[in-house]
C-alpha cells in the first residue's frame, strides 16, 4: 500500500464525507428511478411478458407500434392536448400574474382563490368538471343556451368535444402553479425600465411587448418545459374524467403505456412507447434550449 | 428575490395627484377584473359545495339553485356510512405524511452533500438527478413495477412510500435553496470545530426552515392528490386512498350527485387546511424551483 500524502488522505475523506450526505437518497433514488430507466430502455427492445422470460428482438416493438392505431390514435390525441394546454395555461398564466402584479389591497386573497385549483383533490376536480360539462342539464351548457347557442357541444360525452374538456378543465388546474412562477418573474424587473420608458412616451402595449415579454423571457423558457413535459405526460386527469373515451377520443400515450404494460403485461411493447413519449418530450426540450439560447445571442 | 412576493408589488412612482386621476379609474377596472375573473375560477367549488348539501333530484335543475332551498347536511353524516371514508382518509395521510418525512430528511441532507461538500464526481452525479426530472415517470413506470412485483410490495403501502419519497424534485429544491447560504458561514462553523454533519444540523437545518417548509408542503399535496401511483399498485380496498376510494364510489353510484360532491367536499378540506396554513411557503417554494 503506498503512503498517502495528507492533501490526498484529505481530498479522500471530503469525498466519503460527500458520499454519506448523498447516499441515503442515493440509494432508493438509483434502484427506483436510475436503474428502471436504464431497463426501460434496454426492456424497449425485448420481447417479455409476465410468463416468458426476456428475449432480444431488436426493433420488433417499434415496428409493432408503427403498424398498431391505438398508438397513432394516442400520439394525436397527446398532441391535441399538449398543443391546447401549453398555449393557453401559459396565456392565463401570465394574464393573470399581471393583473395581480400591481399595487392592490387584497392581492393575496386573489392570489391564493387563484392557486386554490391547484392543490385541490385531482378527482374532486375531475368529478366537479364532469359534473358542469353534463350535456343536457350541466351549468356550462344552461349558460351557453342562455346566451343563445342552442346547439352547445356534449363536451365529454362527445368523441369530437371530449378532448376540449379535459384541456379546459387542465387549463383551469394548472394556470395558477404556472402564475406564480410568473408572479416570481415580473418581481425581478428592474421598475427604472418602466419609468424610463414612460419618459419616452412608450405605451401600456409597448411597454409590456419591449420590457415585460423579453424580462420575462427565462421564466417563459422555464415554464415551456415545464408544462410540455407535465403535458406529454398526462394521466390523472384523462383517467378520471374520461377513461379515454367515448371510444378513443381522449386515449393518451401514459394510458397506452399503462395498458399495455401494466395490465396486459407486455413490458417490452408498452417500453417501446414510453421510450417514444421520453424522444418527444426530450426533443421538444432540446429545441426550447436552441431558441433560448439563440434569442440571448 | 422570493421574499418579495409577500410584499405588495411595488407602488410606481407617481405624483399623487395623477394617480387621483387616471390611476383611480386604472384601479377600478383592475379591481373588477379580478373580481370577476376570481369568481369565474371558483364557480366550481361553489357548485361543488351547494350540491353537496342537496338531494339528488335537485342537483341538475334549470335554472341551476345556488342556494338550495333546504340544506341537506345529513349528507354530511350519511357519507360515513356508504364508504369507508375514515379508512380512505388515513391511508392518504400515512402515505402523505411518510413520503414527506423521507423525502424532506433524505432531501436536505443529500442537498448539503451536493451544495457544500467539493468531491471528484459530484457535478456528474447532480446532472443525473437533474435528467431525470425530465423523463417522464410514465418512460419507466413498467421497469419499476417489475421490481416491486419481484420484491412483493406491489398492493403495499410501502411500495408507494419507497417510490415517492426518493424524488429528484427535493433534491433539486433544496440545493437551489442552499447555494444562496454563503459559504463563510460553513467555513466558520468549520474553524469551530464543527463536523460536515454538525454544520448540516446546527448550522444550516435552521436557516434552511422556509425551504423545508415549502418542500414538505409541495411533496405533502402532491401525494395526497397521486392517483396514478395508487391506482396502479394498491388493489386492496382497505389500502386505498381518498382519491381512489372516491373515484370508485363515483363508478358505482354515478347517479347520486350529492353524495359525490359530498365525498369530494371531504377530500379536498385536509389539503385545503394545509393548503391556507402554509400557504406562503407554497409560493416560495414554486418560485424557487423557478429561478436559477
Amino acid at each position: 500500500m503506498t503512503v498517502l500524502t495528507s492533501t490526498a488522505r484529505k481530498r479522500r475523506r471530503t469525498t466519503l464525507i460527500g458520499w454519506s450526505f448523498i447516499l441515503p437518497n442515493f440509494i432508493g433514488f438509483a434502484a427506483l428511478t436510475l436503474v428502471p430507466v436504464v431497463a426501460a430502455l434496454a426492456l424497449s427492445f425485448m420481447e417479455w411478458d409476465s410468463y416468458s422470460s426476456p428475449e432480444w428482438v431488436g426493433l420488433a416493438n417499434f415496428e409493432r407500434m408503427w403498424n398498431n392505431a391505438n398508438f397513432w390514435v394516442a400520439l394525436k390525441n397527446t398532441c391535441f392536448y399538449a398543443l391546447g394546454h401549453i398555449p393557453l395555461t401559459l396565456v392565463a398564466a401570465l394574464g393573470f400574474a399581471m393583473l395581480l402584479n400591481r399595487p392592490l389591497r387584497g392581492v393575496g386573497l386573489f392570489r391564493t382563490a387563484l392557486f386554490f385549483p391547484y392543490v385541490t383533490s385531482l378527482v374532486a376536480v375531475a368529478v366537479v368538471w364532469n359534473m358542469l360539462f353534463s350535456p343536457d342539464l350541466g351549468p356550462i351548457n344552461q349558460f351557453l343556451r342562455a346566451i343563445g347557442i342552442d346547439n352547445p357541444p356534449g363536451w365529454t360525452t362527445s368523441s369530437d368535444w371530449s378532448m376540449a374538456a379535459v384541456v379546459l378543465t387542465s387549463v383551469w388546474r394548472d394556470m395558477g402553479y404556472y402564475m406564480v412562477l410568473y408572479l416570481a418573474g415580473l418581481q425581478t424587473i428592474p421598475p427604472e425600465l418602466y419609468e424610463a420608458a414612460k419618459v419616452d412616451g412608450a405605451g401600456a402595449w409597448a411597454r409590456f411587448r419591449n420590457i415585460t415579454l423579453p424580462s420575462l423571457r427565462p421564466t417563459t423558457f422555464f415554464v415551456v418545459i415545464m408544462l410540455t413535459i407535465s403535458s406529454f405526460k398526462v394521466f390523472d386527469l384523462v383517467q378520471v374524467m374520461t377513461e379515454g373515451g367515448p371510444g378513443r377520443s381522449t386515449l393518451v400515450l401514459s394510458q397506452l403505456i399503462f395498458r399495455e404494460g401494466i395490465t396486459q403485461g407486455r413490458f417490452g411493447y408498452s417500453s417501446a412507447i414510453s421510450m417514444v413519449l421520453f424522444v418527444i418530450v426530450l426533443l421538444v426540450t432540446l429545441i426550447q434550449f436552441r431558441i433560448q439560447q439563440r434569442s440571448e445571442r | 428575490m422570493t421574499a418579495l412576493l409577500d410584499t405588495p408589488a411595488r407602488v410606481t412612482g407617481r405624483t399623487p395627484r395623477s394617480t387621483s386621476r387616471g390611476g383611480t379609474a386604472g384601479k377600478v377596472a383592475g379591481y373588477t377584473l379580478l373580481i370577476v375573473l376570481s369568481l369565474a375560477v371558483m364557480i366550481p367549488f361553489a357548485w361543488m359545495l351547494s350540491s353537496s348539501l342537496k338531494q339528488n333530484n335537485q342537483v341538475f335543475t334549470v335554472p341551476i339553485q345556488w342556494i338550495p332551498t333546504e340544506l341537506r347536511w345529513e349528507n354530511y353524516a350519511e357519507i360515513w356510512d356508504r364508504i369507508p371514508l375514515w379508512t380512505y382518509l388515513g391511508n392518504s395521510m400515512i402515505l402523505s405524511v411518510s413520503v414527506t418525512a423521507l423525502q424532506v430528511l433524505t432531501g436536505s441532507f443529500a442537498a448539503y452533500g451536493f451544495a457544500k461538500v467539493r468531491f471528484p464526481g459530484r457535478d456528474a452525479l447532480f446532472l443525473a438527478y437533474i435528467a431525470t426530472i425530465a423523463v417522464p415517470w410514465q418512460a419507466y413506470m413498467v421497469p419499476q413495477y417489475i421490481i416491486m412485483q419481484k420484491l412483493g410490495l406491489v398492493d403495499t403501502h410501502l411500495s408507494l412510500i419507497l417510490l415517492q419519497a426518493f424524488g429528484a424534485f427535493g433534491v433539486f429544491l433544496m440545493r437551489q435553496f442552499y447555494l444562496t447560504i454563503p459559504d463563510e458561514l460553513s467555513e466558520a462553523a468549520r474553524l469551530d470545530g464543527l463536523s460536515e454533519y454538525g454544520i448540516w444540523a446546527r448550522v444550516i437545518l435552521p436557516l434552511s426552515k422556509p425551504a423545508l417548509a415549502s418542500l414538505a408542503l409541495l411533496t405533502f399535496v402532491n401525494t395526497w392528490n397521486d392517483y396514478m401511483g395508487p391506482f396502479i399498485y394498491l388493489t386492496s380496498n382497505d389500502l386505498w386512498t381518498v382519491q381512489i376510494g372516491l373515484r370508485a364510489f363515483v363508478g358505482l353510484y354515478d347517479a347520486e350527485y350529492a353524495m359525490i360532491m359530498t365525498g369530494s367536499v371531504i377530500s379536498v378540506v385536509p389539503i385545503l387546511t394545509v393548503f391556507l396554513l402554509g400557504q406562503r411557503y407554497f409560493v416560495r417554494g414554486i418560485a424557487t424551483s423557478g429561478l436559477k
